[in-house]
């Protein structure tokens, strides 16, 4: 594809690939990351382990969103619904006592899997707003259905008996353990998408992202590559709703309102549009101003919204175009 | 169910669409003139209806406070879109998107701030209370007649200036094709500027009469946001006249398929749980009916002339 190389978006898709196969950043990311509970257990402040495995776990669901919207460029405004159907299945299980993680994992997967493969074959059909506004539509089926499960809370929601157990084992129970069990599910989950971004699929999905009709051209389907991308995202969204039901011991249909999935927008837009560990950096960045915040005043929305607002205005582009800028590609 | 019922159920089911409507009438000029989405548009009905409880017990007066909070939800319009929106118009819509969405975040929690989170009851005007007869001792209230007749005469309003004034044209000429009609000469900010406090006053409008029925709480514009979007993207962007075929089919479909369908899982269910799951259910319903609709019509029920 000599042709492509000399195109000025092909330079920035190439800077962006640069910026997503770089290795150094997630590597130290990594290190921090398994160093942190051992701070925390030497300082004694263990009440942090709960933030940073959320922040472990929200980054796997802000990675996966960041594969179809930073990568494929299509804006879901529906990703909570995956979380939220990870969440139900691991508490629907556990609450059936049948929830070991080697069973609801998979379950989990199952039926995240089959949800984007229905949702994402009719959604992916519309383009630019219309897409936007059907993804939040499902998402919002999804919510109403969660509030209409009677036999499990409904709106209310369902406390977990108990976390999950592993082969048998209630390793879950320990916080550290537990933690460090999350963490190994986003390195695996980075790995996954990473792979599939750098792969023949993945370029075609971010090729599609700036020219669908040439990459269509080239003799790809575009629509297939999409909903493959979708689906796995959808999955890895699951995953990481079933870690966070675990984590919390409890479930709701708050996981899947409208508000999460926008702010799983805005993690991976501060991160970094595309360059996937950026996600996880802005989950981290989006629950540490969170429970900055939320720590100062009651009212701390009234902060995080303008915050939200003055980095629109402010960073064009967000700071994925800041990094793109630093490591040379096109301004 | 009953023929008095079924009545009752449309009209309620009308009320709702036309309320539904003056919010989505901004929503979609907005969004089919300036090619931007505001999901900022649901607050500023909250705000109306702040406004309105607010200023109807200072000053005492339904009327007044109403005219007053009008002012108010213009002049907020106004300010908000000199200060944010009018910086985000050439942006792509992952940017409008989260920086409405950061305005919601700071209206909602403003308002708790300012009035507290507990919901504000407003009372209905006297001249408006009372109930009307409608057969076999049913009595159906004054003041959502009220709210029908003037949903419809906005809707009649906006049609007369949208179809026969020198800006209505203009509006429409936008909604089909912006850049055109900036080149031919007309103002294209002070176009937008007019229309999206148009919007802004008409979706504050909703608030207001929506308060005395409804009660007034931080959020409660959030599940009206979304419903207006179901509605503009069932009728088609940019088109009025979509936007209020839309919202009465929303309006209908929503609060019949809710009161049917408890009746419907009530022969299988226990009553309690039926009306539970019939809740979550029947929430569903406009949803599939907008993916339907997107799936075998993406532009919508009845699209702008001239937009594809």
């Amino acid at each position: 594809m000599s042709a492509e190389a000399t195109s000025a978006p092909a330079a920035a898709a190439r800077a962006r690939s640069r910026l997503a196969l770089s290795t150094t950043a997630p590597l130290v990311m990594l290190a921090l990351f398994a160093l942190l509970p051992l701070l925390a257990i030497a300082t004694g402040q263990t009440h942090w382990l709960s933030l940073i495995n959320r922040i472990v776990i929200l980054g796997i669901a802000a990675l996966s969103l960041d594969l179809i919207l930073g990568v494929g460029g299509l804006v879901s405004f529906g990703h909570a619904a995956f979380i939220g159907l990870g969440a139900y299945t691991a508490g629907v299980m556990v609450d059936a006592g049948r929830g070991d993680l080697l069973l609801v994992v998979p379950a989990a997967l199952l039926v995240s899997a089959v949800f984007a493969a229905l949702t994402g074959a009719v959604s992916l059909r519309t383009k630019g707003v219309a897409f936007i506004m059907i993804t939040l539509a499902f998402g919002q089926m999804a919510f109403f259905f969660s509030q209409a499960l009677y036999a499990y809370g409904g709106d209310d929601g369902l406390t977990l008996p108990e976390r999950s157990t592993v082969a048998g084992f209630p390793i879950l129970a320990n916080k550290v353990t537990f933690f460090y069990v999350s963490l190994g599910f986003l390195v695996a989950a980075y790995l996954l998408v990473r792979a599939v971004a750098g792969s023949r699929f993945g370029r075609a999905l971010q090729g599609a992202r700036d020219n669908p009709v040439r990459v269509g051209s080239f003799g790809f389907d575009v629509f297939r590559i999409r909903l493959g991308a979708y689906v796995i995202s959808g999955m890895l969204a699951g995953l990481s709703g079933v870690l966070l039901a675990n984590q919390a011991e409890f479930v709701s249909p708050a996981y899947m309102a409208w508000q999460r999935s926008g702010e799983l927008i805005f993690m991976i837009i501060i991160g970094g549009l595309g360059s996937l560990w950026g996600a996880v950096l802005g989950a981290a960045a989006f629950l540490l101003l969170e429970e900055a915040l939320s720590g100062f005043s009651e009212h701390w929305k009234l902060g995080f919204g303008v915050l939200i607002v003055l980095f629109v205005l402010f960073t064009r582009g967000g700071l994925a175009d800041l990094a793109r800028r630093l490591t040379g590609g096109r301004a | 169910m009953s023929f008095t019922l079924l009545t009752i159920q449309i009209l309620n089911g009308l009320q709702l669409g036309l309320l539904l409507f003056l919010v989505a009438a901004g929503l979609t000029l907005v969004f089919g003139v300036m090619d931007f989405i505001n999901l900022a548009h649901g607050v500023q009905y909250m705000v109306g209806a702040y406004l309105a409880a607010a200023l109807i017990a200072y000053t005492g007066s339904f009327a007044l406070g109403l005219v007053l909070a009008l002012a108010g939800a213009l002049a907020i319009g106004l300010v908000m879109e000199g200060l944010i929106f009018r910086h985000l118009y050439g942006r792509s819509h992952l940017d409008q998107v989260l920086a409405t969405f950061g305005l919601i975040l700071v209206l909602n929690e403003g308002v708790k701030m300012i009035w507290g989170a507990a919901p504000i009851s407003v009372g209905v005007p006297e001249a408006l209370q009372g109930s009307v007869s409608l057969g076999d001792g049913v009595l159906y209230p004054v003041y959502r007649f009220a709210i029908i007749a003037a949903g419809l005469a906005v809707a009649a309003g906006l049609w007369l200036v949208i179809d026969r004034t020198r800006i209505g044209m203009l509006v429409r000429a936008g909604a089909s094709n912006a850049p055109i009609v900036s080149a031919l000469g007309v103002d294209i900010n002070r176009l937008f500027m007019i229309v999206f406090a148009c919007g802004a006053m008409l979706a504050g409008f909703a608030g207001a009469m929506a308060a005395p029925i409804l009660s007034v709480e931080p959020g409660m514009g959030d599940s009206v946001l979304i419903l207006a979007f179901v509605v503009i993207v069932i009728g088609g962007i940019g088109s009025i006249r979509g936007a209020f075929a839309a919202a009465l089919i929303v309006g209908l479909l929503d609060t019949l398929g809710r009161s049917y369908s408890v009746d419907l899982l009530r022969l299988f269910l226990p009553p309690a749980a039926a009306r539970g799951v019939a809740g979550g259910l029947s929430s569903m319903f406009i949803y599939i009916l907008m993916a339907v609709v997107l799936f075998f019509r993406p532009e919508g029920l009845l699209p702008a002339r001239g937009r594809s």
